[in-house]
């Protein structure tokens, strides 16, 4: 194909997605589109599949029974939207291994807030609350998006969103309906979680880089901004009926513009936990790495079974 | 080169009286362990009454280059619809 040719194909393509039409696989699709989603959907991947790490922590010290089992339908989730996810890459023409592999080379990111502890059980509220909140706000946004596995995997999984958002608000409610001891836990954990889930919708618009492109893709329907004062001006509400404050002295409703304005966000801390100084960067990529590796007997046996038995079923029929 | 497990490709019955519909895929070392994981990764909220896996390499697509040739065709065969005939208002049940 010569340049003309990519050129025009490519006014198609653009013209396509701009008519809301889907693209979907095996559609021609320019290179920069391909290796855009393959970055963009492995990386909302890994961070599923790297979120149940600081829950699945939790998950045999639940206070209750009927806290275990809902933390551990809601890790289960994450782990199937992780599969959702993997499957919608690897339509891109990517295998999975190539996927862990970068994951665990470090080559692929994945969301900065899984790199903070979670070290009480009210983290296991403020994770639900907060951290699930803001991936939803990001997540409604792209069930719209242009490349149709992506699309169809966002909408199965904000469906699957809302209870963990639930049940996380239920958690803290709990915590700020008990003693002071238990409060004091709620607010504290809040402290903590607060910034880095401000974080979570990326670096502020003016440096962020390729949001043009994205927003033409529709990888993005809104910017960073717009979606971290929504989630703002949807979460003081549900503090206050919690009764414990965000950890902003900032913070104050403005009536002129009918949303919060709120302090400066720690970009600085924000970028050492992307580039790998976080606290719990290398605990979690060694998590990882371990469970493929100490894996690797099952997978074969598992495989080496299969060849065995699709050997005897070829023997019977012969 | 290291083997891996089969990508499949699953389809879920969602309930008696609809078809069964594609869902999305998952990698698994043979057919029963397809069946579980599909059971697992896509029907935990009773999205389903009966699944299908079949391995992605036995299925055989149409390729989106040809679809010119191969739908465009139907476009304009608009005698296959029933509001190309022109018949009189007052005929009814028809
Ligand atoms: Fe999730
Ligand atoms: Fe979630």
């Amino acid at each position: 194909m010569n340049e003309k040719d990519i050129k025009n194909l490519e006014e198609i393509f653009e013209q396509r997605i701009a008519r809301d039409e889907k693209i979907e696989p095996k559609d021609w699709m320019p290179e920069k589109y391909r290796q855009t989603h393959i970055r963009q959907i492995s990386q909302h991947a890994h961070s599923e599949i790297v979120g149940m790490l600081p829950e699945g922590n939790w998950i045999t010290r639940a206070p209750t029974l009927r806290r275990k089992v809902a933390l551990l339908a809601k890790v289960q989730d994450e782990a199937g939207h992780g599969l959702y996810l993997y499957s919608a890459t690897e339509t891109l023409g990517i295998t999975r291994e190539e996927l862990y592999e970068q994951l665990h080379s470090g080559k692929a990111k994945y969301s900065s807030i899984f790199n903070y502890p979670a070290i009480t059980w009210a983290d296991m509220g403020a994770i639900g609350w907060l951290v699930d909140g803001a991936a939803i706000i990001n997540q409604v946004a792209l069930c719209t998006t242009s490349f149709g596995p992506y699309a169809r995997a966002m909408v199965r999984i904000c469906k699957e969103e809302s209870f963990h958002q639930r049940q996380g608000f239920e958690i803290l409610l709990t915590l700020c309906n008990g003693t002071e001891v238990q409060k004091a836990m709620a607010q504290d954990s809040l402290n903590r979680w607060w910034w880095p889930s401000l974080m979570m919708f990326g670096p502020p618009d003016a440096e962020s880089t390729h949001t043009e492109q994205s927003m033409k893709w529709k990888l993005k329907r809104k910017s960073n901004d717009d979606l971290r004062q929504q989630f703002i001006d949807q979460t003081i509400p549900q503090a206050e009926i919690l009764g414990i404050k965000v950890p902003d002295p900032d913070l104050k409703w403005n009536e002129k513009r009918k949303s919060y304005d709120f302090g400066e966000i720690d970009w600085e801390e924000f970028w050492q936990v992307v580039k790998g100084h976080g606290p719990c960067n290398k605990e979690r990529i060694n998590a990882r790495i371990d469970a493929w590796e100490k894996g690797v007997w099952v997978r074969d046996a598992a495989l080496a079974y299969a060849e065995k038995q699709s050997d005897k079923k070829l023997n019977k029929a012969v | 080169m290291k083997k891996n497990w089969p990508l499949w490709e699953v389809f879920v019955r969602s309930k008696n009286g609809l078809e069964h519909r594609h869902f999305g895929s998952l990698h698994a070392s043979d057919e029963k362990m397809a069946l579980e994981n599909a059971r697992d990764v896509y029907t935990r909220r009773n999205e389903g009454v009966s699944i299908w896996v079949v391995k992605s390499i036995h299925i055989t697509a149409t390729n989106p280059k040809n679809n010119g040739e191969l739908f465009e065709p139907a476009k304009d065969k608009i005698y296959r619809h029933p509001t190309f005939y022109k018949l009189p208002d007052e005929l009814k049940h028809m």
